[in-house]
């Protein structure tokens, strides 16, 4: 998976792309929030979706989604899950 | 008798309670829910919950056509939606190298500028109406607000969700006779802004519930990406409009505004500073207004190169919006992240009102002047 960031200097007006590739079987980057803390609210949400491992980042929760969620919705093989299962058959006839 | 006597202050409770603000709270502007830590009347602590508005925007955006995600570009901003149209409709000209007409371009300025105006005056509005100006304000800045309304209603049929905009020009002309309307407008809202001055900005009252109250200094707001007028209040002259001019701002004299302490009085003066400044642009724009047809012939189906990626900011009321569109080469976007103005905005809101009073804290929730349309997607 890739992860984008989108850098812009103040000083310099220069905008930089920068692109992180991370394995699959092993999502985590470095975390930001340090550094920038408007990464913090940004690392948030891209985990929430995607499910990527910030280390060393102050507050890793879900931000927009359930807490208790344990699905990545904007990954491409996510399926819609069955929010509301049907209720079982009590048996009766009518 | 006995009891009273006996009774000290020392036996009362002195731990940090934590209350609830939201999700259903008239302050809040939507569905914020904010989770308060407070030592009496005094904020220690403040963490925000957001989700309760999400709708996936970005999601669908992946199942759809470029020019079937207009329509959604407007419900996240809802009181920008012309902004949103334009940002959008800009990101994908950029991905797929599509030129624009310059009558489209006047009129998407006029269109944007006039949005900018009417939000403006909802922000100023619920701000007074937070710190207990009751109606009044609020009625005054509705009732302006409302004449842009019915004139893009007019325009378009739409009062709150336009879907105007077009990827490569508008919907429609402007209406004849608009350029009188138009013109009336500016003069009718000239007016009352200086009727606003006399009303808010030197009230005493206003002055001494806003002044000095949830200080952002230039540093935290630069490190936070705060943008827009919450930004410039914080004394950044940075305005997109005229540091890395899209479309055909570059063309148009205006200034500005810049606040000198960032508190909540300056973020109030800024945003009425801008609609001065936007009503010049439009005055300019409409004088300019070159011939020609501004609806352009619109493909069902766009495609841009496997590949292809554009990111586009565009100065939004609110602040900075950028869409990040990637294609996979198919008639759909592969990615279109949208980086929202308030969501960054929102997240500098734990360190301003730190330390405040919880009446004060409202005071600087209505400064920030969010959607939680936006913040939510």
């Amino acid at each position: 998976m890739e992860v984008v960031y989108h850098l812009y200097s103040f000083k310099n007006k220069i905008m930089l792309t920068l692109k992180v590739f991370v394995p699959l079987n092993d999502l985590a980057v470095e975390s930001l929030a340090g550094l920038w803390r408007s990464a913090d609210w940004l690392e948030r949400e891209t985990y929430d979706f995607f499910g990527i491992k910030f280390l060393n980042h102050p507050d890793l929760r879900r931000i927009l989604n359930p807490e208790e969620w344990d699905y990545y919705p904007l990954r491409k093989n996510f399926t819609h899950p069955e929010f509301f299962p049907k209720p079982e058959s009590t048996g009766l006839k009518g | 008798m006995e009891q009273l006597t006996s009774w000290k202050t020392e036996d009362l409770s002195k731990e940090e309670i934590i209350i609830n603000m939201g999700p259903q709270h008239p302050s809040t502007h939507g569905v914020l829910y904010l989770e308060f830590k407070l030592n009496g009347e005094m904020v220690v602590d403040c963490r925000p919950h957001l989700g309760y508005l999400h709708r996936s925007c970005e999601k669908i955006a992946e199942n759809r056509m470029y020019t079937a995600f207009i329509p959604f570009t407007d419900r996240l901003d809802y009181l920008a939606s012309m902004n949103n149209n334009l940002g959008y409709c800009l990101a994908v000209e950029k991905l797929i190298n599509l030129p624009v007409n310059p009558k489209a371009q006047y009129v998407r300025t006029i269109i944007a500028e006039l949005n900018r105006v009417g939000s403006h005056l909802v922000g100023i509005g619920c701000f007074a109406q937070d710190l207990g100006a009751y109606a009044t304000p609020m009625f005054y800045c509705f009732n302006d607000r409302e004449q842009v309304v019915a004139m893009f209603d007019e325009l378009c049929g739409g009062r709150l969700t336009y879907n105007y905009m077009r990827i490569g020009g508008v919907s429609n002309d402007l209406p004849p006779g608009s350029d009188k309307i138009i013109k009336d407008y500016i003069k009718y809202q000239r007016k009352k802004l200086n009727d606003y001055n006399e009303l808010l900005t030197y009230n005493a009252i206003f002055l001494s519930r806003s002044k000095k109250i949830g200080i952002l200094t230039k540093e935290m707001a630069i490190n936070y990406s705060v943008t827009g007028p919450i930004l410039r209040s914080s004394g950044v002259k940075w305005d997109l409009r005229k540091d890395e001019p899209y479309m055909i701002y570059d063309k148009f004299e205006f200034d500005v505004p810049v606040g000198q302490n960032g508190d909540s009085w300056d973020r109030f003066k800024v945003r009425l500073e801008e609609i001065w400044q936007s009503l010049r642009i439009i005055e300019q724009a409409i004088g300019g207004l070159p011939e020609g047809n501004p609806v352009a012939k619109i493909n069902r189906v766009y495609k841009a190169p496997a590949g292809a990626e554009a990111y586009l900011r565009t100065e939004n009321p609110k602040g900075e919006l950028g869409f990040y569109l990637v294609s996979d080469g198919g008639e759909k976007p592969y990615r279109n992240k949208i980086r929202s103005p308030s969501f960054c905005n929102l997240a500098v809101l734990p360190e301003l009102v730190r330390g405040l009073n919880i009446s004060d804290a409202v005071c600087v929730l209505g400064s920030m002047d969010f959607v939680m349309g936006e913040i939510d997607r």
